[in-house]
């Protein structure tokens, strides 16, 4: 239940950071925003062992479905979320299976 | 002749705009499809219907489940195609739905839909699966419902006086950044579904995607289609009906009619206009203008097509 506010409480932080080029900035540095049909950023590097959030803040579903089947989020809603935590090195790919040219990576270093 | 007849009046027509949006019937005439607008045909403008068998009605689109600005109801819309649908004087033989039934594929969705499906006026209901109906990635929930005349496998054919129906899927592995996948395990079946028919057989094929490149950026559009096409050509009637973006688009190419249906649940932007195909919010009031366009389009071998617009309660 911590973890959930504490998700809403960087949602709000995400929201509050207004506009996309600012967002990108600000948004908290292990978080994924999914808008206007783009995962931003499109590249995440992280250190092993961080656990990654995807916020959808469209209002058309999106998915997080990585491309060797390591993780998948199925449809997320508007505002709705979705954590992996990434625990070895490497580069993963990943793409919406709703709208396929949206795609993006997590980097672990 | 039969087209002429079949011209609306000014009146008939805005009646016929007042009704649309709900579904497009198709009637088989002498081997050649020609499409109503469902209101015309409910309204009791028999003329047409005198003219031919009703043979199909295509739902598409429905995303039971959406609840967003675009439309909070969509229950209640699909639910007015489905008055429509049994309101006609003759009951359609089947009902071929393209797609995107639910909205997040998830059961309580695939739940109601369902419910709602069984209670349609008509002989069969033939489904395939639109990409929000399987965002697990296997589409679990669709094909414990919809999976077991096809063996799982989601796409298959079958005939219905005199025609040859052909449900494809092309919504599944999809490639990063690419257009729907017929795959070659699908394209391979479909060789060999076709080479036992005659080229008098009128064909139609049924997808949510559409089969062929409407806006690429946005996916709308199957990559390996033209292989599919390609083993269509030699057809003499062929109707290409696909849902997916939510708004008519229709092209006649040789032997072959291509057209997609409008939504029972929101409007999506033209190709291009926006950030991406989301759902298109306008005043509950624009809604219904913002649905309607009218094609009529005949030839004697192809897709006949009236697509009337603007739903409203009936």
């Amino acid at each position: 239940m911590f973890r959930s506010v504490l998700r809403t409480a960087l949602a709000v932080l995400v929201i509050a950071a207004g506009p996309a080029a600012d967002a990108k900035d600000k948004q908290d540095p292990d978080t994924v925003v999914m808008r206007n049909f783009d995962f931003a950023p499109m590249t995440l590097t992280i250190h092993a062992g961080t656990a990654v959030t995807w916020r959808n803040m469209d209002d058309e579903p999106h998915t997080v479905t990585s491309l060797d089947g390591l993780f998948r989020s199925g449809a997320l809603d508007q505002d709705e979320s979705f954590s992996f935590k990434f625990t070895k090195p490497g580069t993963y790919r990943y793409v919406c299976t709703i709208h396929p040219r949206m795609t993006g990576e997590v980097v672990v270093r | 002749m039969i087209f002429d007849r079949q011209a609306p009046s000014r009146r008939s027509a805005l009646k016929c705009m007042a009704f649309g949006g709900a579904g497009t019937l198709f009637m088989l005439s002498g081997g050649a499809f020609r499409a109503i607008d469902l209101a015309q045909a409910a309204q009791g403008d028999n003329s047409s219907l005198a003219a031919g068998t009703p043979l199909f009605v295509q739902i598409s689109d429905t995303h039971i489940g959406f609840n967003k600005a675009a439309n909070p109801d969509v229950v209640g819309t699909f639910g007015h195609a489905i008055a429509l649908i049994n309101a006609l004087p003759i009951a359609p033989r089947c009902i071929v739905h393209t797609g995107d039934i639910t909205h997040l594929s998830r059961a309580e969705e695939f739940d109601t839909a369902q419910q709602m499906l069984t209670t349609l006026r008509a002989g069969e209901i033939y489904t395939v699966p639109g990409e929000h109906d399987v965002t697990d990635g296997v589409g679990v929930e669709y094909f414990r419902r919809f999976g077991g005349s096809s063996k799982q496998k989601g796409y298959y054919s079958f005939d219905l006086d005199g025609v040859h129906f052909v449900g494809l899927v092309n919504v599944m592995n999809f490639k990063p950044g690419g257009l729907g996948l017929l795959g070659s395990d699908q394209l391979a079946w479909l060789k060999d579904d076709f080479a036992s028919r005659t080229a008098s057989t009128p064909i139609v094929v049924f997808a949510h995607m559409p089969l062929w490149s409407i806006y690429e950026p946005w996916g709308w559009g199957t990559g390996d289609a033209g292989e599919a096409m390609a083993l269509l050509r030699r057809f003499g009637s062929v109707t290409v009906l696909n849902g997916h973006i939510h708004q008519i688009v229709q092209k006649i190419e040789g032997n072959i009619t291509f057209h997609t249906a409008r939504s029972t649940a929101y409007p999506q932007p033209a190709a291009g206009v926006g950030p991406g195909p989301g759902p298109l919010t306008v005043s509950a009031a624009d809604l219904p203008t913002r649905l309607g366009v009218t094609t009529i389009t005949h030839s004697e071998h192809s897709l006949s097509l009236s697509d009337t617009t603007l739903a409203q309660p009936v």
